[in-house]
């Protein structure tokens, strides 16, 4: 049994065209949605900075990112002289490659009102609208992430030049990081649906029990945080930052393996915007308004998932006009002094508030004794970290 | 779709098991510390890719998560930060007793392997040991393994916690800058003349 997904116990011949199906569906829409996504971003930023943007190709200048991409797939490979050749072109595939993975666990469609299980029926099977529902779920984003890592350290240093090897050093410091940020955080969801199946924490947040107020606003906000930091996007874009590194670590890279690295970087924002509206923002949870059959199974869930996506994308966009990139310290300084406390205390409260609910406490008291044990821990912590600063102000060389 | 599923599972076994074998020779092979490092990656891939070939999903989502994920990724960025990344001439470090040595211990440990391979064949259990979580059962190895390590194995798991808190205080120690004045640039020994003896010689190895 590869799957909870009851199309793949059934077995037979159908269940293989239907996951071939999905597949193709799900490799589609992302493709499709990479080249809109590119379009919105580079549009919007311009209407932000007060230019015009992409408006030649196409109507509205839509075609603007088929038109790059031919213009990228035409030009010359070039690989530098002092490159590590094998590894110089693997790495674009080790970026590319999860960031497609990414997306399988995400589902985005299905009838998950009052408690049903997103079964849809197709050609009499019966199955999930996703391509792939392992009992790992989440887990499964979390392994994705980690070798994505790869993609953009061993293309840094298979460059054999200095400033992408200083962007990728830099991409892999911040990506481990954050990286516990971003389960610390993701452990409030988890506590809450019980279950890493992705198909399971949508389920657990039917009838507006959506994980954004039902873990607190917090794990949300880290969350999101962690996960542009996990993305090298603006304003935790260190690792490609133009003014000091050129282009970071893909500076030596040129025709269709810096494409690869390009739609993978847009490509990202989409997977992670639908992992947080599945954690979060309960997927394809959404008003039905009393229909049923396959306007309740795909029509609204698709279109309620669809505009919660479109939604984050628009945020992150926002996060890169808006906002200045941090520096290398305010970065680290962010990552552990900051969001993994916070993390880690807020998880202990959730935890707190559980087992109160087990024991019959009254979560008034839990929530004071609680946030008490929070503050007197953030507390110290703050007095910890401004012992050592004072201390490395007074230590440093020729002062 | 069971008889299916059987020269699957062999398939699924004999490329992991390749990709196994291929990654720990060329962490072994290759001169570039690099390529040795991206070999381990190899490896620990093929018994992700094993674990979830015996239902062990759980055990193979951590696999990649820590060791590919974080471990490796810290191995790769030391290389890199300190440079060791180069083609280095290591047969001039091959002396002859340290192979004799190496290839002893080596096949003393394949042996080993073999007998307690062969000694749990029966067993179902190919470590000889039997499974400490019980009956495998694919569809709860997560809450089998978390039972396991909270009820049966907390003392263990505790005691794992604190060693791992003793490392990071550790780390934090043997980090910190010496406390003391602050060094100022004048305070440095003024370098005399003829003293090439006091300079740092090459370090042979």
């Amino acid at each position: 049994m590869i799957a909870v997904d009851p199309l793949l116990e059934a077995g037979g011949w159908s269940s293989i065209w239907i996951t071939l199906l999905k597949v193709v569906v799900a490799f589609g829409l992302l493709l499709v949605s990479v080249i809109a996504m590119v379009w919105f971003e580079r549009k919007l930023h311009a209407d932000f900075s007060n230019r015009l943007g992409p408006r030649v190709a196409g109507p509205f200048g839509t075609l603007q990112t088929i038109a790059d991409g031919m213009k990228l797939i035409f030009k010359a490979d070039l690989l530098p002289s002092k490159a590590d050749k094998v590894v110089f072109r693997l790495a674009p595939f080790l970026s590319l490659v999860p960031a497609f993975l990414t997306f399988v666990v995400v589902p985005v469609g299905g009838d998950f009102t009052d408690g049903g299980s997103g079964v849809v029926k197709i050609a009499g099977n019966s199955t999930l609208l996703q391509v792939a529902d392992p009992q790992i779920g989440i887990l499964f984003v979390l392994a994705m992430s980690s070798v994505a890592v790869y993609g953009i350290m061993l293309a840094g240093w298979s460059s054999g030049s200095k400033y992408p090897l200083l962007g990728s050093v830099r991409a892999s410091a911040q990506m481990v990081s954050y990286e516990a940020a971003l389960g610390l955080s993701l452990l409030c969801v988890l506590l809450n649906s019980g279950n890493l199946s992705t198909n399971s924490i949508v389920a657990s947040q039917s009838n507006w029990n959506w994980n954004l107020w039902a873990t607190g606003i917090v794990p949300f906000v880290v969350f999101l945080l962690a996960a542009t930091a996990e993305m090298n996007r603006p304003p935790f874009d260190l690792v490609e930052a133009e003014q000091e590194l050129v282009g970071g670590f893909h500076t030596e890279y040129s025709s269709f393996r810096f494409a690869m690295f390009y739609l993978a970087e847009f490509m990202n924002v989409i997977t992670v915007s639908a992992v947080i509206a599945t954690l979060f923002l309960g997927g394809p949870i959404g008003p039905n308004f009393g229909t049923t059959g396959w306007l309740a199974q795909y029509v609204f869930p698709v279109l309620w998932f669809f505009l919660k996506v479109l939604g984050l994308m628009i945020m992150f966009v926002l996060f890169r006009t808006t906002l200045p990139r941090l520096r290398y310290d305010q970065l680290m300084d962010l990552g552990w002094k900051l969001m993994i406390p916070l993390s880690l205390g807020w998880f202990l409260l959730l935890v707190g508030f559980k087992i109160g609910d087990d024991r019959g406490w009254s979560p008034f008291a839990v929530g004071v004794v609680g946030l008490v044990g929070l503050a007197i821990g953030g507390g110290l912590l703050s007095i910890a970290i401004r012992t050592s600063q004072a201390r490395s102000a007074e230590h440093k060389v020729g002062a | 779709m069971l008889a299916a599923l059987s020269w699957v599972q062999a398939l699924t076994f004999g490329l992991a098991s390749l990709i196994v074998i291929m990654g720990g020779i060329g962490v072994v092979a290759f001169r570039n510390s690099v390529h040795n490092a991206l070999s381990l990656v190899a490896t620990l891939f093929g018994v992700a890719v094993l674990y979830v070939a015996q239902g062990a999903y759980f055990l193979a989502a951590i696999q990649v998560i820590v060791y590919a994920g974080a471990i490796v990724v810290l191995f790769l960025f030391v290389i890199m930060l300190l440079g060791v990344d180069k083609v280095e001439s290591l047969a001039k470090e091959r002396k002859t007793a340290s192979l004799l040595i190496g290839s002893a211990l080596g096949a003393g440990f394949a042996v080993m392997l073999l007998f307690a391979a062969l000694a749990g064949a029966g067993r179902g259990a190919p470590t000889g040991a039997p499974s400490v979580t019980g009956v495998l059962d694919n569809t709860k190895d997560l809450n089998n393994i978390g039972e396991a390590l909270f009820t049966k194995y907390v003392f263990a798991f505790e005691l794992t916690s604190l060693l791992l808190t003793i490392a990071v205080v550790g780390a934090v120690v043997l980090s910190r800058k010496p406390s003391g004045d602050p060094i100022d640039l004048d305070e440095f020994p003024p370098v005399e003349s003829g003293t090439a003896d006091s300079e740092p010689q090459e370090v042979e190895s």
